[in-house]
């Protein structure tokens, strides 16, 4: 589904060239548990990044469904990430002036999908994720279980065929990131690859297919049968 | 993205930060206003002069003594000769054009006007009965100046309206004697208050037959005739014969001056419009002002709102919503303060309508137009830069509000 190929990623720090990827190749098959680890700088980000096209690869090729996805242009990226992607963020990236559902509503809008259509949608899944008491308030009147639950509901509203998480519990207490944790993993019951970045080695376990990177490159990348 | 949804995102973020949305709006309100009123006050002047031209009477052409223009120093001048006068035969040989409907004989001059103890100095005007109709005059009591031979001396007069209060009180003044110089006119009718009109306050003179006139000040020269055209077609043929008329009368010497009212006001409409216009730029520079302060407040929004919009990002907005989202921002900032702005402006020129009723004070449409499009022009315009900024972001970097 989504394949890598030597992708390299530079970026340039005063005069000095860094690279935060080096030659990856990577395939993420549909309905895959990936988590990356790594310490700090080990380019894990960069790669969530990758995948998710808000970065563009110094080199080499990212292919989504068979297609190169490097050579389309803005307006065909962003579409590609409206339907296909899903982003849940470690400080959960709310708008704060807007309510719960509004929040939810939000990739909907901009996809351009009617009133209508989107009010059911959101309140489906605002119950799904027991949110419906919450769906009026604003990001700042929630815990923050409630706003990563928000979060992971807005990144499924358009039915994405990967999720990827950068550190989805970093923000939360332990008992919270589980439910998270099990919110998330819930969804491969829907068909959806999950990507979750995370330096949290119990988290990372829990993944069926577990990548470790070290300065840019792909350390060790296991299989685990569960 | 649907329409609707665009302006609801952008009224949101707007009202995100209520108090410098208001200043903005205010900013772009005050220019729009002060376009507004200037332009009102110099539309309004300019149907003052119109209005005050139009009261002289319709397809007005006036013939005066002498050349106005400047031709050097003609044979005449050096001479010590004065321009030939304007005589009553000149005048009704003027009434010979097909293009001409009628003519009213002018002299003008001042005397000392009593009944019994009561005296002041008027300004005596000398006419026929067709001046009444060509000057656009109206009658308050009784009749105006006879009709028939022009040349032939009446001892009647016709009061302004004031000189009827000042010598008369509220006594009947119609078949009264009064005395105009040495002379005693019998007063046969009394005008409708006129008011004034280009400086000229008619209700503060009297009229007497041209001849009469010219015995009272012993003259046989006119001040002016004016010559009404048959039709506002007609004007240019009928000034065109006035001229002929006076040329040949006056032994081929073209020693009178003729102008029509239209061109007269045809001037002075140029030079008032131009002068509204050049108003309302000035005042259109406030709006350019407004436009610069929105493109800073969008700026100040794009810096605060770096995560927001990586997060648009992150969600598949395009670049072209983001700049379309800004646009919309500010459209709506300037299409609402260019309302408020409407609103003011209106109100401002009704105040100064009220203040000065003789100003007929009111906003042009196209001064209106200009000023609502100037300030939703700037107001996108100038927001171009800012919303490109905005969409150019790295989503990356935006993310992590960098």
């Amino acid at each position: 589904m989504i394949e890598l190929q030597k992708v390299c990623r530079t970026f340039t720090v005063g005069d000095q060239q860094v690279a935060a990827l080096r030659d990856v190749d990577l395939r993420v098959d549909a309905g895959e548990y990936i988590s990356i680890m790594g310490p700090s700088g080990s380019g894990k980000s960069t790669m969530l990044n990758m995948l998710g096209l808000l970065d563009r690869p110094s080199s080499g090729t990212y292919l989504l469904d068979g297609g190169d996805v490097t050579a389309l242009n803005d307006e065909q990226q962003a579409r590609v990430r409206r339907e296909k992607i899903g982003f849940v963020f470690q400080s959960f990236h709310l708008v704060p002036r807007l309510t719960a559902a509004q929040n939810v509503e939000l990739p909907m809008i901009l996809a351009g999908i009617p009133s209508e259509e989107r009010k059911s949608r959101v309140r489906v899944l605002m119950q799904n994720y027991g949110l419906s008491d919450r769906a009026d308030h604003k990001p700042d009147q929630l815990s923050g279980g409630q706003r990563q639950r928000v979060a992971i509901a807005r990144a499924t509203v358009m039915n994405p065929t990967v999720l990827l998480a950068d550190e989805p519990t970093g923000n939360l207490d332990r008992n919270t990131g589980w439910e998270v944790l099990k919110l998330l993993e819930g969804l491969l019951e829907q068909g959806i690859s999950l990507v979750v970045v995370t330096h949290d080695a119990e988290i990372g376990a829990r993944a069926h297919r577990q990548i470790h990177m070290l300065d840019g490159r792909i350390l060790s990348d296991e299989r685990i049968e569960k | 993205m649907r329409l609707a949804d665009t302006l609801q995102f952008a009224s949101g973020s707007l009202r995100g930060s209520p108090t410098r949305t208001l200043l903005m709006m205010l900013a772009m309100s005050i220019g729009v206003a002060a376009v507004v009123v200037l332009t009102a006050l110099g539309e309004g002047a300019r149907r003052y002069v119109v209005n005050q031209f139009a009261s002289l009477g319709t397809n007005l052409v006036i013939v005066l003594p002498g050349r106005t223009e400047t031709a050097g120093i003609g044979p005449g001048m050096l001479l010590g000769q004065i321009p030939r006068e304007i005589t009553l035969d000149d005048a009704t040989a003027i009434l010979e054009s097909s293009a001409v409907k009628r003519i009213a004989p002018l002299t003008v001059g001042t005397a000392s006007l009593s009944r019994d103890a009561l005296n002041r100095e008027v300004v005596v005007l000398g006419s026929t009965s067709d001046f009444l109709e060509v000057r656009h005059m109206s009658m308050g009591l009784g009749r105006f100046l006879p009709a028939g031979d022009i040349r032939e001396s009446a001892s009647v007069v016709v009061l302004g309206n004031q000189m009827k209060r000042e010598l008369f009180g509220n006594e009947q003044a119609i078949g009264q004697w009064v005395r105009l110089g040495d002379r005693r006119f019998r007063v046969i009718g009394v005008l409708a208050p006129q008011g004034e009109s280009m400086g000229f306050n008619t209700d503060e003179i009297v009229i007497v037959p041209v001849a009469s006139a010219h015995q009272l000040f012993n003259t046989s020269g006119l001040f002016r005739v004016l010559v009404e055209a048959r039709n506002r077609d007609s004007i240019e043929q009928a000034k065109h014969d006035a001229e002929q008329i006076m040329f040949q009368r006056h032994g081929g010497e073209k020693d009178v001056t003729v102008i029509t009212q239209d061109a007269v006001l045809a001037t002075f409409d140029r030079i008032l419009t131009a002068l509204t216009m050049a108003v309302g730029g000035i005042a259109a520079i406030s709006l350019a002002v407004a436009g610069v302060l929105i493109m800073n407040v969008m700026l100040i929004a794009v810096a605060q709102r770096v995560k927001e919009i990586g997060l648009l990002k992150a969600l598949g907005a395009p670049g072209r919503q983001i700049r379309g989202l800004f646009f919309a921002e500010a459209a709506l900032l300037s299409g609402i303060g260019s309302v408020f702005g409407l609103i003011l402006g209106y109100a401002g020129s009704t105040v100064i309508a009220l203040m000065y009723p003789s100003l007929p004070v009111s906003p042009p449409w196209w001064a209106v137009l200009a000023a609502f499009g100037t300030a939703l022009g700037t107001g996108i315009l100038f927001s171009v830069w800012p919303a490109r900024r905005a969409a150019k972001l790295d989503p990356v970097a935006a993310l992590a509000g960098r």
